[in-house]
């Protein structure tokens, strides 16, 4: 995976952030894309490119249990989000959609706006292109990797019943 | 082992777990509410998995956006109600007979200590003040769990919350939890299950335990409990003739950490946008003008909520400058409210009295901020825009704290009002 960063350093960034409330009166995918982060950074939407990378600082998705913000970030062409950690049902949520949630320390104080990175799952490091860097982060969990492979939740239930 | 893992352990068929162990867990209930169970069930339609494990485990309580704000809250709400007939899912409330799900499943007598129970909603996590297991999911898990009755869950650390001393007059448990919340932070305890005890505990009823447990999340965790005692049986038999099991924690269980509170010095709380953590006691708040007031929500809009508010409204008026709103979480507790002659208390005062509904809690609809705006508020997020625009505010406290700020037109000390 390759693309530009959109660096947000800000601890405790939540779910109201990057959907709003007032746009949950749909399940939508696209419409809730359209709305990504908004109340975060309102340009984030008009600026990113498909496969781009949000990185952020501690606790990120922190807030409500809805999904829909993995839809709206994961809709908008967000290749993954690196964050210093995460709160728990967004990480649990972005196993269960197949969407690569990285806990990755001190990368909200390592990489800048617009640097372009590198993300490589399976050897758990991230390349900072721009400042020619690596920056390792502890590999999921092999049940998360499992649900990953299937490509969700879902998929790795039905194909355990065969 | 603590209470938690007890649970987790027996409904896994295993003796023992401990912190960090991977389990799939049977679940006994799981809550569905009209924002996030459309999706799940639109995932298990389109794979073919449209079936459901025990439609008598599964409880249903349109509460978001109801009654229906729009057209495509409607269309959600619809699709919600066409798939609990199609999977006879009898435990369905409909609008008039329906509550916030965190209010209403205790009430009805849906939850039982020893329960593992899940929903698709954060604040879930409620309902381990009765003593079960209960934690929120997203959409994806509702589906998971919807199909097979069983979930993953990482057995999650415990951190002890220690509450001793004597609350005072006009501190609450809401206060108390925005004081742990205040010292541990917004993250403090993240994936932990927050366990309380100490005396005060035991002091309070169960409808005030339900607000402690009710913002575990707003620490970061998985789920608050707190042991089952004599008050918890009570209620639960008042509501249930249904068998439970009791767990407690063992004398010499693992704690990854402890927090103890002496209530005895607390004032009432105010959490300051925008974060649930940014308490201060109400002698440091000074002068801040308020727009509106909102009393309800699944953390402070149960009956005792309502009848503390109605104690600092009886006979006064709420600021001419100011919108009081009074949303009782339940239909029951709406009824209730009505017989104790709460809501007659606050419509003299000059509140709007709703139906029940998260309405403003999530800036759904009934009571939504305008930019600039200011909202003390019951319920139990004070994120940027959470109550409407970006710009406006939300101060998180007390019914008593809320009600005081409604007549006063600022943040006020309830302390003045209660004789
Ligand atoms: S009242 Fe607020 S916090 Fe509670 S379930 Fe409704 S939206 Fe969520």
């Amino acid at each position: 995976m390759r693309g530009y960063a959109h660096v947000y350093p800000r601890d405790h960034i939540n779910t109201d952030e990057i959907i709003p409330a007032r746009y949950l009166n749909t399940d939508d995918r696209e419409e809730l894309a359209r709305h990504a982060l908004e109340d975060l950074d309102p340009g984030f939407v008009g600026k990113v490119k498909w496969g781009d990378f949000i990185v952020a600082g501690e606790n990120f998705g922190c807030g409500s249990s809805r999904e829909h913000a993995v839809w709206a970030i994961q809709g908008v062409g967000v290749g993954a989000v690196l964050a210093e950690s995460f709160a728990r049902i967004f990480f649990r949520n972005a196993i269960n959609t197949g969407f690569p949630a990285i806990e990755c320390k001190g990368i909200s104080r390592k990489v800048e706006d617009g640097d372009e990175l590198e993300v490589d799952l399976e050897a758990g490091v991230v390349r900072n292109l721009s400042k020619g860097e690596e920056y390792k982060f502890s590999p999921f969990p092999d049940f998360a990797l499992e649900i990953m492979k299937a490509g969700g939740l879902l998929e790795y239930l039905r194909g355990r019943e065969g | 082992m603590t209470i938690t893992e007890k649970i987790l352990a027996a409904h896994s068929d295993r003796d023992e777990v401990g912190p960090g162990e991977l389990v799939e867990a049977r679940v006994d209930l799981v809550m569905c509410h009209d924002v996030t169970t459309p999706p799940a069930v639109s995932m298990l339609e389109e794979r073919g998995m449209d079936r459901v494990f025990d439609p008598e485990k599964i409880v249903v309580t349109p509460d978001h956006f109801v009654p229906n704000k729009d057209i495509r809250s409607a269309e959600l709400a619809r699709r919600l109600r066409e798939w609990t007939r199609k999977h006879g899912i009898r435990h369905y409330y409909e609008v008039g007979r329906h509550g916030i799900c965190h209010a209403l499943l205790p009430e009805e007598g849906f939850v039982r200590p020893g329960m593992v129970v899940v929903g698709a909603d954060s604040h879930t996590c409620t309902y381990g003040a009765l003593g079960a297991f209960s934690t929120g999911i997203g959409s994806t898990d509702l589906a998971a769990v919807l199909y097979s009755g069983r979930l993953w869950f990482r057995v999650p650390e415990s951190m002890r919350v220690v509450l001793e001393g004597e609350l005072p007059k006009g501190v609450y448990s809401k206060d108390v939890i925005l004081e742990v919340i205040r010292r541990i932070g917004v993250d403090g305890a993240r994936y932990m299950a927050m366990e309380f005890t100490g005396s005060i505990v035991g002091k309070l009823s169960v409808e005030a335990r339900l607000t402690l447990t009710n913002m575990a999340v707003e620490a970061g965790a998985k789920s608050g409990i707190i042991a089952p005692d004599e008050k918890t049986l009570e209620y639960v038999r008042e509501r249930s003739d249904e068998p439970f099991h009791i767990y407690t924690s063992d004398p010499d269980a693992d704690y990854a950490s402890t927090v103890e509170v002496d209530v005895s010095s607390l004032e009432p709380m105010v959490a300051f946008p925008h974060l649930p953590s940014k308490g201060r006691p109400i002698s440091e708040v000074g002068h801040i003008h308020i727009d509106q007031v909102v009393i309800g929500s699944c953390t402070n809009g149960r009956l005792e909520d309502l009848r503390i508010a109605a104690e600092v409204l009886r006979g006064k008026k709420v600021a001419p400058h100011l919108r009081a709103i009074v949303i009782p979480a339940t239909s029951r507790v709406w009824l209730q409210a009505m017989r104790e002659g709460l809501l007659e208390v606050f419509v003299g005062a000059g509140c709007a009295v709703s139906t029940p509904t998260c309405g403003p809690c999530l800036g759904g609809h009934m009571g939504v901020l305008a930019e600039g705006e200011r909202c003390v508020s019951t319920t139990n997020r004070n994120f940027v825009g959470r109550m409407g625009h970006p710009k406006s505010e939300v101060y998180l406290t007390s019914p008593a704290t809320a009600a005081a700020s409604a007549v006063a037109g600022r943040i006020a000390d309830p302390r003045e009002f209660l004789c």
